[in-house]
């Protein structure tokens, strides 16, 4: 009994401290993933680019996943990057080091469109 | 309709809308391709899984050809885990035939990513083929990550441009189309200024009434723009064919049978060898309809076009064998 009570008002604790530090805690989020080399990640699922739109800081590495069982490629419109043919689950990433806007698409389906916004 | 009928969702586990009857008649599209009777001028046009019902004398024409589509070889999802079985199942009805087919068309699609192994492969199964000629235009899986070469080198040796071509059997000309190359973002599919200039050119001296046959990977028509099933400037090299009375248009890429008429002009698509496709608009997205390889293979060629043809929002001539 007494560990219960005890387990329990330190969760009352963590959470009131969390409540109260959250502005804090935020700010420490947003440093910690500054920190680290930035990365995003695009899913192809079902013919389409998820999110269609992704805003990224320079620098950030942008990595697309075929989930779908069929090929797709992610080719910029302005031939800033090109990847080769995708089949299911194969990858392809892309580094954005310059602001700019950079809409794609799959040059197999070309419905397929995408962008992505570099700040 | 009252001898019809309703159907009932039998058994609905996955809350799709498709039960078991629904999953037999999607199983339509995956027939196996086309028998084609060109007779008095006019393209008649059969599912190979259907001939046990046709009438032989159907069968007689100046010229009969089957076209087969959307090989697919490679891919090995669960759609369809052996495509290259269910191409021998196509080679096998085509050897059945009573009247052995001239030649054989592929529309495209031939191989799913481009392998050297998989167009190898391909092209030993159709050599067990009752036709030796084959005539393909490339599918978007044909071309991937060498804008062509490779398939120009294996099949387009006398083809023009990026791999169009024609030819003449008994009197009726053909054209093959390339409209899988230099897809724009957001676009269809495109057959690009040089290739209609060659078209245009390739049918001025024809007579007004000989029969053309056009075969092309992705429909020549709008089928759906919204999952690229169309053509962009199609509408230009439907121009050039206006002064013919006779005009076929036999296209693969959307895995399922579909046939509509337009003034002189009759558009077919023809059925994959590897796997079915949704209706227009009936799901997500046009990727391959996942059912179990031994129910894929025991259902090939159990055809119920007038299903295909019933639920079509879009015109479609009766290709039924009566």
């Amino acid at each position: 009994m007494k560990r219960i009570v005890l387990v329990l008002s330190f969760a009352v604790l963590a959470i009131a401290s969390l409540t109260l530090s959250a502005p804090s805690h935020q700010a420490f989020l947003v440093s910690a993933q500054a920190a680290q080399a930035a990365t995003a990640e695009v899913k192809i699922d079902n013919f389409s680019f998820g999110p269609g739109t992704l805003t990224v800081s320079v620098g950030t590495a942008v990595t697309w996943t075929n989930r779908d069982d069929i090929p797709h490629t992610v080719v910029s419109t302005d031939g800033a990057f090109k990847s080769k043919v995708l089949d299911t689950d194969e990858k392809f990433s892309f580094t954005f080091s310059k602001v700019g806007s950079y809409p794609y698409f799959c040059s197999i389906h070309p419905k397929m469109t995408g962008k992505v916004v570099v700040q | 309709m009252s001898g019809k009928k309703k159907d009932e969702i039998l058994h609905d586990h996955n809350h799709d809308g498709i039960d078991r009857r629904g999953f037999l008649k999607c199983m339509a599209w995956a027939g196996t391709g086309a028998f084609c009777v060109m007779s008095g001028g006019v393209l008649k046009s059969y599912s190979l899984s259907r001939l046990s019902e046709m009438n032989p004398a159907a069968a007689k024409g100046e010229l009969s050809f089957v076209q087969i589509s959307d090989s697919h070889m490679g891919f090995n999802k669960p759609a369809n885990p052996d495509v290259a079985g269910t191409l021998k199942a196509a080679v096998d009805k085509i050897n059945a035939l009573q009247t052995a087919p001239e030649f054989l068309l592929h529309t495209g699609d031939i191989s799913h990513l481009s392998k050297p192994e998989e167009f190898d492969t391909v092209d030993q199964i159709l050599k067990g083929a009752s036709a030796k000629d084959v005539f393909f235009v490339p599918g978007e899986h044909d071309v991937l990550n060498d804008d062509g070469r490779q398939f120009l080198e294996r099949y387009g040796k006398n083809a023009k441009g990026q791999g169009w071509y024609s030819f003449d059997k008994k009197g009726v000309h053909f054209v093959g189309l390339v409209n899988v190359l230099n897809l724009k973002a957001g676009g269809l599919g495109t057959l690009g200024h040089e290739q209609l200039e060659w078209l245009e050119d390739d049918v001025k001296h024809l007579k007004h009434s000989t029969p053309i046959v056009v075969f092309a990977h992705i429909p020549l028509w709008s089928v759906y723009p919204e999952w690229g099933w169309g053509t962009e400037d199609s509408a230009q090299a439907l121009a050039y064919l206006k002064k013919f009375g006779s005009v076929t248009v036999l296209n693969g890429h959307i895995h399922q049978t579909m046939q509509k008429v337009e003034g002189n002009v009759t558009f077919h698509t023809a059925a994959s060898t590897a796997f079915p496709q949704p209706q227009p608009g009936k799901a997500d997205s046009p990727g391959p309809m996942k059912v179990p390889a031994e129910q894929l293979r025991g259902i090939l060629g159990i055809t119920d076009v007038n299903y295909v043809q019933g639920q079509n929002a879009l015109a479609v001539v009766d290709s039924s064998l009566a």
